[in-house]
């Protein structure tokens, strides 16, 4: 059967071109591979390869013609041993456009499926939450809760290893990884070398070839330089491979300001990547959450971000006697009662928050607190469920305010449940600014218990209580 | 060594790539693989050759959208390559990819499939040309960031050895990618670590429409490990046999705990770095020289030829090759778009039960 040749589409956007020129004539033999003839774009002048081999039989569209549709024939090739009457035996195919139609009805189905409601995101899983704890518990800080996450999880699972800057002879730049290479050795207990973006890289590599990474950044700053290993390769690749790659990784570290080291080492980047479908992002505040949450971090088929914080490191909380102690990633938790207005804060936040309750207790105003233990899956279910009550919100971070979290939220809530509010939601944020080195400076730019009881007295300020 | 010629880079058109001596020693007859083998390589490439054509082909009446990169004129590397490997060994590389997925054995529906967006795509049509993988024929991908590849390859590696599993990861990159720093924090690791990793540097001698000389200083690519005490050559690429003993000696230092090697494949690209390059900043002489001399699929196709297989064999596996890329075309435009239900599938895995107390819903 003759073999018609098309006008080619050059870019993903052209619709038609001019045939400028043929390079070859009726008659002469046609090898695939061949420059047959040019075309132009609105771009470029491009040349135009023969696919198949043959002769070419009939030049269909003449040199110099303009606004030939992508798709049209062109010409008419015939494979060896074929004559003339081939051609009338082709059955005729509709020139231009019709057959990209014909393969990609993308529009069609799209409308009937996308009504105004479409979901923007899938639809949330409900997460149960973990049963409150009735055992023995000891005093723990948040360091050696940590610790202990990942030493139970390299007991449990082979595939489970820790890899990062100074994790293993150094015992952690911030003693997080103290005792695991006395316990597990060189080969689970990697050092690295000063390398992000390559030891990020390597991790999902691993992570693909079924082991279990844990990716110690000595801070999320300086994981910036590895974020396009996170976000592109981690987070979408499930997606881009159709579910087959799985991406088994905990990236985790301290996030946030620490204390008086300027801009390039204090910034939050919860809203980062809880911006991005394909990561779980959990920052905990108590040592408990803190071991339970890594522990389900380490356990989860997915990549985790895990935010730390080095301030609370050293703090000390009640951990459950349980190796086998498992926070749910996805569950908030009510930290306090109130029913006036919601605060809710995540990380070193939620002490502050706490505190900040206290204060608004001696004004008589009872303030409910919202730990939300992971950003990403949020669970908005606990924070409607509280504004429902409370009728205001108070959202709390150290990140910028400028399409941070408390943005999110406020409008999650509005979508949710607008009719119960009885004051706009408010924000507590870090000042927007780089994070300045001075004492008083660096004070000034991080939210500050003060400035929650304020913000909180505002939203409830002529109206106290429920009706 | 580097040769003087081509520590100056000129560039020549048509200049035949440089071989590397222990790869041309390979050619004597006692180094030649049997015949049989001889046959396979050569219908891999053709599979590979005619299958890029469609995929053109495709491409050109709009059945393939976005980007699209072809392979053609550089399937000596990916078959040679292929032939010397063993059972287990894993691949990964940049978006130039259909040749490594056909040549890794993965079913051309399922590539083609993909390539025109539908359901049959080995992606489900959620990935396209750049971005496809399978897990059973140990090809993790189809990466579209230039050189973050690299670090996934040597991670790949790093779960070979720390698994203690015989295999090494083939981590191709182009040489474009050769000046992303994330490559050289890879080449540091594996050699630090000793992991399996061949690093295949495919110097097409363009990284889109820059040539090689114009982006990499330094003498050789195959050089480009040096500093970490990688042993590096360069092949031609154009020769899938010159490749095949390369790789065998490569794989095996890789394999043998000796740490990463580095394969430098000179190669030529016939078409532009994109389909929407039309590739003017070289001369149509120097395309049609290397094509001429220095085709893999034709030297071979004579090396066949003078080993006495006959005419009628090679159009036997010429109309099965042409078989298998007309039927995956079909299957990849007959095969169904993706379900409007697929938009939200494949984002997070579903957490097993157990994993947390048993408790989630």
């Amino acid at each position: 059967m003759a073999i018609e040749i098309k006008m080619p589409a050059l870019s993903p956007t052209m619709e038609e071109g001019t045939l400028s020129k043929w390079l070859v004539s009726e008659g002469d033999d046609v090898r695939s591979g061949d420059v047959i003839a040019e075309i132009e774009t609105d771009k470029a002048t491009m040349e135009v390869e023969a696919v198949d081999d043959g002769k070419l039989s009939r030049i269909m569209v003449p040199a110099g013609s303009e606004g030939v549709k992508v798709n049209a024939v062109i010409a008419v090739l015939l494979e060896d041993g074929e004559d003339e009457s081939a051609i009338d035996a082709t059955p005729a195919t509709t020139p231009a456009a019709t057959p990209v139609a014909e393969a990609a009805p993308v529009t069609a189905p799209v409308a009937e499926t996308a009504p105004v409601s479409t979901p923007v995101s899938a639809p949330s899983v409900i997460v149960a939450a973990e049963a409150d704890w009735t055992g023995t518990s000891t005093s723990t800080t948040v360091r050696e809760a940590l610790r202990d996450a990942m030493a139970e999880e390299m007991r449990g699972d082979d595939a489970v290893f820790v890899m990062g800057e100074e994790v293993a002879e150094y015992q952690g730049a911030y003693k997080v990884t103290q005792g695991l290479l006395a316990e597990f050795g060189a080969s689970r207990v990697i050092d690295t070398p000063i390398t992000e973006q390559g030891f990020a890289g390597l991790g999902v590599g691993a992570a693909f070839g079924e082991l279990k990474p844990v990716i110690e950044f000595m801070t999320f700053n300086f994981a910036m330089q590895a974020i396009d290993q996170i976000i592109n390769s981690a987070a979408k690749t499930l997606y881009m491979s159709g579910g087959q790659m799985g991406c088994p990784i905990v990236f985790r570290g301290p996030n946030g300001a620490a204390s008086r080291v300027a801009a390039q080492h204090s910034q939050c980047y919860a809203s980062w990547y809880a911006h991005c479908p394909g990561l779980k992002v959990v920052s905990p505040w108590s040592a408990a959450d803190a071991k339970g949450l890594l522990k389900a971090a380490i356990r989860d088929p997915n990549p985790v971000i895990f935010l730390e914080n080095e301030v609370m490191y050293g703090q000390s909380f009640e951990v459950p006697d349980d190796d086998d102690w498992i926070v749910p990633i996805g569950k908030a938790k009510v930290v306090r009662e109130g029913a006036d207005v919601t605060i809710v804060a995540f990380s070193i936040m939620v002490g502050r928050a706490l505190e900040a309750a206290d204060q608004l207790a001696q004004q008589g105003i009872s303030a409910e607190v919202i730990d939300l233990r992971t950003i990403r899956p949020l669970d908005i279910d606990t924070i409607v469920t509280s504004v429902k009550k409370t009728s205001r919100l108070v959202t709390c971070e150290e990140g910028f305010p400028f399409a941070g979290l408390g943005s999110e939220i406020a409008m999650q809530v509005m979508e949710q449940c607008f009719d119960w509010l009885d004051a706009p939601i408010a924000r507590v944020t870090g000042k927007d600014v780089p994070m300045p080195y001075a004492a008083n400076l660096e004070k000034l730019a991080l939210p500050q218990v003060e400035d929650i009881v304020t913000t909180a007295l505002t939203s409830c300020a002529g109206y106290k209580g429920g009706q | 060594m580097v040769d003087k010629a081509d520590a100056k880079r000129k560039k020549k058109p048509g200049r035949p790539p440089k071989a590397v001596a222990g790869a041309s020693a390979a050619k004597g007859v006692n180094d030649m693989p049997p015949r049989d083998d001889l046959v396979k390589m050569y219908s891999d490439m053709l599979l590979i050759r005619r299958f890029e054509e469609k995929a053109g082909q495709l491409y050109g009446m709009g059945q393939i959208g976005g980007f699209c990169h072809l392979y053609i004129g550089q399937e000596a590397v990916v078959v040679g390559l292929q032939s010397a490997s063993h059972e287990g060994d894993t691949v990964v590389t940049s978006y130039r990819d259909h040749g490594h997925m056909l040549a890794c054995g993965m079913d051309a529906d399922g590539v083609m499939a993909e390539l025109t967006g539908r359901e049959g795509g080995y992606s489900r049509g959620k990935g396209g040309s750049m971005h496809m993988f399978s897990r059973e024929k140990k090809f993790f991908g189809g990466h579209g960031i230039v050189g973050a590849q690299v670090p996934i390859g040597v991670g790949l590696a790093f779960s070979h050895k720390y698994k203690k599993e015989p295999n090494v990861c083939m981590t191709y990159l182009g040489d474009g990618a050769v000046n992303q720093g994330q490559v050289y924090e890879s080449f540091n690791m594996a050699a630090l670590w000793d992991l399996p990793c061949l690093f295949v540097i495919e110097n097409n001698q363009y990284g889109m429409g820059t040539a090689v000389t114009r982006a990499a200083a330094g003498p050789a690519l195959s050089e480009r490990g040096s500093a970490y005490g990688i042993v590096g050559k360069q092949v031609d690429g154009m020769d899938v046999l010159a490749v095949r003993a390369a790789g065998l000696e490569a794989l095996e230092h890789c394999r043998s705990g000796k740490g990463p090697y580095i394969l430098e494949m000179k190669t030529y690209r016939y078409r532009g770095h994109s389909m929407s390059d039309p590739a003017k900043y070289r001369t149509r002489e120097e395309v049609d020289a290397m094509r001429k001399q220095h085709d893999p699929i034709d030297q071979l196709r004579d090396l066949l030829i003078k080993q006495d297989v006959k005419e009628d064999a090679l159009k036997a596996i010429d109309a099965e090759v042409k078989a298998v890329v007309t039927k995956a075309t079909e299957f990849a435009q007959e095969s169904p778009l993706p379900d409007p239900s697929e938009l939200f599938t494949d984002i997070l895995l579903p957490t097993p039960v157990g994993a947390t107390n048993g408790q989630e819903a």
